[in-house]
């Protein structure tokens, strides 16, 4: 089993299927549920503590803007533990909606800074090409070792 | 009190609850009894906004606050007002925040303001603006009054000075003007002037009303009948003295610590931004100013008419560096007339880039608050903008006399 990034980083599908295959996704929603329901974090429950847009200068300095620094907080860490990524190039914000567009450069570049292994795929718009996605997303999965490689 | 009586707020934003301010938002917005909404929208609306609204953003969350934007303007979410809200920094959101709060102001009507926020932006900063947009959104009628009745006072307890009127019967009778140092000894040094000069006594006055920084402070000590922030109290107070409290004007008060330009219609405000990130835009730079030479404040404005601002250059519109860009010249042989004329310059020219481009010009323009007495302030003004500057009588104490106009309203009700 690897630790798989994934860009949009709260894509479902993406989430979804690096699950079948039998991988970990990374994903910003898992981070933000444990935000919103660990007690005594903060309430009402919010994304992010006043704290960790100071904890997001590790990614990205202060000059930076503080919304790109509070979601850096969350992201960052997952690009740090990540041991593969999958990064899906122009989505429709359905497919998993990355809100802030220099918060998606920064995330997008650090990714591909790290020396893991690493697909990049652009979102399908025909149905041929769908199958494709799946497909490349689906033979790079199984190129990672998983749990019972390690066995 | 209920629910019901809750001032609805639309937030508009691209990712308030990712910068650490959100808290900050919710508590402003609590303290007033008003409640932050998120307006609904179809998120397939994402992907066609963009060219909807004719602004193509590569930020998907910019594009959410477009689609909320119309969504508040097609009235999916009923709300009284709406505050606009992005990262401090971010060139695209700075765009997009402006084409917001215009298009949500001319396609609904409704107040709008706009902040963009860093990090450490707290409660109490949010809170007058807030409160603006609250108080627009439901005490129009409180807005309406436009002549002075009976005995009343209004005290302005500003970051740097405390003033006071008095009037009576529609005329100013009494006025005090002291430096702000404990907010309520000043508060209590400002009345009593103006008590003084009006020749009445406290017990006699039918009303208080309180605004500016101390306005809760003061308002308390008081037992001040009305608190009320600056924006709306000012505006009021602008166009009163102005005689122009029907029709479009404008607005720029430049305090000393922060600016406002409001664009008011029929006495209520509309558009409007508050400065307050920078103190090199503020009466504070015209004080150091005068301090580096050598001359009383209440000098510098006749300096500044007689220099040319040209002749100096200035490098910067902080106010560390600006006064650094002033000694500089100085030591090159600038005369301090040039040189107080590009402090008054450079104070008007960042008002003009950072506050006015946001804010529709509508003449008349009344310019007021403590520097508005700076002759050099309203020459720049003029230049710049190339329309005529109205300074209207007691400029100074705008404040204070839209409190006490305001708060007559109280003295029917006895």
């Amino acid at each position: 089993m690897a630790k798989i990034f994934i860009y949009p980083t709260n894509s479902l599908i993406l989430s979804d299927l690096v699950e079948r295959f039998g991988h970990k996704p990374l994903a910003m929603m898992e981070k933000i549920r444990e935000k919103i329901t660990t007690v005594g974090v903060d309430s009402p429950p919010i994304n992010i503590t006043p704290e960790d847009p100071k904890l997001g200068l590790k990614y990205a300095a202060v000059e930076v803007p503080a919304g790109v620094r509070g979601r850096m907080s969350i992201v960052g860490p997952q690009i740090d533990e990540a041991e593969a990524a999958i990064i899906v190039l122009d989505s429709a914000s359905a497919f998993g909606c990355m809100g802030c567009a220099r918060t998606n450069e920064l995330t997008k570049f650090l990714a591909r800074q790290k020396d893991i292994p690493r697909l990049e795929v652009k979102y399908p718009r025909t149905e041929e090409e769908g199958k494709d996605f799946v497909y490349q997303i689906a033979e790079f999965l199984k190129s990672l070792p998983n749990e019972e490689d390690e066995e | 009190m209920s629910n019901s009586d809750k001032v609805k707020i639309a937030l508009v934003s691209c990712g308030s609850e990712y910068a650490g301010v959100q808290k900050e938002l919710e508590s402003a917005a609590s303290s007033l009894n008003a409640e932050l909404v998120y307006p609904e929208m179809d998120v397939s609306s994402l992907d066609t906004i963009g060219k909807e609204f004719g602004l193509e953003v590569a930020s998907p969350d910019l594009r959410l606050m477009m689609a909320r934007a119309k969504a508040v303007v097609e009235g999916v979410a009923p709300v009284d007002g709406v505050f606009v809200a992005t990262c401090f920094r971010c060139a695209e959101a700075a765009i997009v925040r402006n084409e917001v709060r215009r298009y949500i102001f001319e396609d609904s009507g409704l107040p709008v303001i706009s902040y963009s926020f860093t990090e450490r932006t707290t409660a109490a900063t949010l809170l007058t603006r807030m409160e603006a947009l609250t108080t627009i959104a439901k005490s129009k009628h409180l807005l309406a009054r436009e002549n002075q009745e009976g005995l009343t006072a209004g005290i302005d307890s500003g970051s740097t000075t405390t003033k006071a009127v008095v009037m009576r019967d529609n005329e100013i009778i009494g006025e005090g003007w002291v430096p702000t140092i404990k907010v309520l000894e000043s508060a209590e040094k400002a009345l009593q002037q103006a008590l003084d000069q009006a020749g009445v006594k406290r017990e006699d006055l039918q009303a208080i009303g309180t605004t500016g920084y101390g306005r809760f402070l003061i308002g308390d000590h008081f037992n001040a009948d009305l608190m009320q922030e600056e924006i709306t109290v000012n505006s009021k107070g602008a166009v009163y003295l102005a005689k122009a409290q029907q029709g479009d004007a404008t607005v720029i008060d430049i305090g000393g610590m922060d600016n406002k330009a409001i664009s008011v219609q029929d006495g209520i405000p509309g558009m409007f931004t508050m400065g307050g990130v920078c103190a090199g835009a503020s009466g504070r730079f015209l004080e150091m100013t005068s301090k580096r030479l050598g001359v009383d404040i209440t000098e510098l404005g006749d300096l500044a008419i007689k220099g040319m601002q040209k002749n100096v250059e200035m490098n910067s519109y902080c106010i560390v560096f600006g006064i650094q860009s002033l000694v500089n010249s100085l030591a090159k042989g600038a005369t301090p007339e040039d040189v107080a004329a590009a402090a008054c310059h450079s104070v008007v020219e960042q008002i003009f880039e950072q506050q006015l481009q946001e804010v529709e010009v509508k003449e008349p323009l009344i310019l007021v608050g403590g520097s508005s007495l700076i002759a050099g302030v309203p020459k720049a003004l003029k230049e710049l903008l190339k329309i005529d500057v109205v300074v209207p009588p007691h400029s100074q104490d705008i404040g204070a006399v839209g409190a006490a106009l305001l708060v007559s309203g109280f003295v029917d009700k006895e």
